[in-house]
């Protein structure tokens, strides 16, 4: 298992990595490697130049503006997971962090490598359904800016063209009374999730629910929100028989099965995992008619 | 002929300055041009855990990360672990003690793990949850674990770990 031959390039600038990306044939980007270097061992991916966007110091850093939380592609998982910026703004980040790979490999894989990659089992795509991040992408002839949920297309295919690189992720300062929750299941700490499920709640005013996202990773060849099952909840007050209601039908949605984890199986997944993580929500909002 | 890369690289303390193949990941780079056979390579696509070295003091897998990509950098291996005259580090003596290896596989990537989790809680209390959280990436075929979690916490629980 090693990779077939390439030509290897590190250019230290976004505008030096634009001009390689144009103009070799057959390129590929490496940013962290923990996804694209198994793949190159394995030969399932040949290609004749590799870009490596590890030198570029302006595709790294986290921070804060008007914008939001502002995170730079080639950003580590363990330094996301360790900013307390990130803890700040966006927690359920890190709370979905806990579940990516091992600390080895959160060492260096990256935030853009993630979601460019496009794991159906993969956290950072699943939590960003929730977080609703925009994506600042970077081609030959200007940058552009897309919310999160036009970026996937199918599985493991983003809608990243040939000649782009995603340069930055933006999450948008999250409304006061935000409650997030993440839970997953896998057979052992780091492997890919069998179903996991990602939960953000915000109250409004007079206790009604203000707005409700829910995405689950698992089902489907990308994560997917549960637009019908958040439709319940929004302008309602918080109840138990809402939850339960939205429960049973997150459960009833349509799942991809295979011979270890059939539909079924991930179907009671998602019920019970969705259970949980709305019951955490609870505890956070503290004493509700429930 | 393949391209060749120029590379700068401390290893163990030792200075190399090497030409290396795009292609060559870290692993290799250490087994084959600088016979350090101690990284011991057992999938070779990030899933076991036997290969981990440290690249400027954080754990990496070293088959997935290329030897390219070391330039410039410092990794520490399984053979710089051990005082100079034979002494080994405590964590290695621990593991003999405990039974916490028996082919010793992967001994080398495990030891590699646990020296980064000793010195990121250095003074802190940790947990066996915490040990086996921290051990979760590294596969052993022959213990179970159990001897190797219980060496791990005899060496963290002491006072001056």
């Amino acid at each position: 298992m090693k990779p077939a031959p390439f030509a290897y390039h590190a250019p230290g600038s976004l505008r030096a990595a634009l001009d390689l990306l144009a103009a070799l044939e057959n390129p590929r980007l490496l940013a962290g490697g923990q996804s694209l270097m198994p793949m190159l061992n394995y030969r399932l991916a040949t290609p004749d130049h590799l870009i490596d966007l590890g030198n570029i110091e302006e595709l790294h850093g986290i921070d804060v503006t008007a914008a939001g939380l502002g995170i730079g592609s080639m950003t580590t998982q363990r330094t996301i997971q360790n900013s307390p910026l990130v803890a700040r703004h966006c927690p359920l980040l890190i709370e979905a962090l806990d579940h990516v790979g091992h600390q080895t490999t959160r060492n260096r894989g990256t935030i853009g490598g993630s979601l460019c990659h496009l794991d159906p089992a993969a956290e950072l795509p699943l939590v960003s359904q929730v977080l609703e991040p925009t994506l600042t992408i970077a081609g030959r002839v200007g940058v552009r800016q897309i919310p999160f949920a036009a970026f996937p297309v199918g599985q493991l295919t983003t809608q990243l063209e040939p000649d782009e690189i995603l340069t930055r992720v933006t999450f948008p300062p999250q409304p006061a009374n935000t409650h997030t929750a993440f839970e997953e299941f896998a057979r052992r700490p780091g492997d890919f999730a069998i179903v996991a499920v990602a939960v953000q709640i915000t109250m409004g005013a007079a206790g009604l629910v203000a707005d409700a996202r829910i995405a689950v990773g698992g089902i489907e060849p990308v994560a997917v929100r549960l637009r019908e099952a958040e439709r319940l909840l929004v302008g309602q007050p918080w109840s138990a028989d809402r939850v339960s209601a939205v429960l049973d039908l997150a459960e009833s949605h349509p799942a991809e099965g295979d011979h270890n984890n059939p539909a079924e199986y991930r179907q009671h997944l998602v019920k019970v995992l969705a259970g949980r993580a709305f019951a955490r929500v609870q505890a956070k909002l503290g004493t509700v008619d429930a | 002929m393949p391209e060749l890369y120029p590379i700068a690289v401390t290893v163990n303390g030792r200075r190399y300055e090497m030409q290396v193949e795009g292609r060559v990941h870290l692993a290799d780079f250490l087994r084959h041009e600088l016979d350090l056979t101690g990284t011991h390579l057992g999938c070779e696509h990030g899933v076991c855990g036997a290969c981990t070295v440290l690249v400027d003091g954080i754990s990496v897998r070293s088959c997935l990360m290329l030897a390219v990509q070391a330039n410039g950098r410092t990794v520490e291996t399984i053979e710089g672990l051990a005082a100079a005259d034979g002494t080994l580090h405590r964590m290695q003596a621990a593991l003999g003690a405990h039974h916490g290896l028996q082919c010793g596989y992967c001994t080398p990537g495990v030891l590699m793990t646990l020296v980064e989790f000793q010195r990121e809680n250095a003074g802190r209390p940790v947990t066996e949850a915490d040990v086996r959280h921290a051990l979760s990436g590294n596969l052993c075929r022959c213990t179970g674990y159990q001897g190797i979690v219980d060496a791990a916490l005899e060496v963290l629980t002491e006072a001056d770990h």
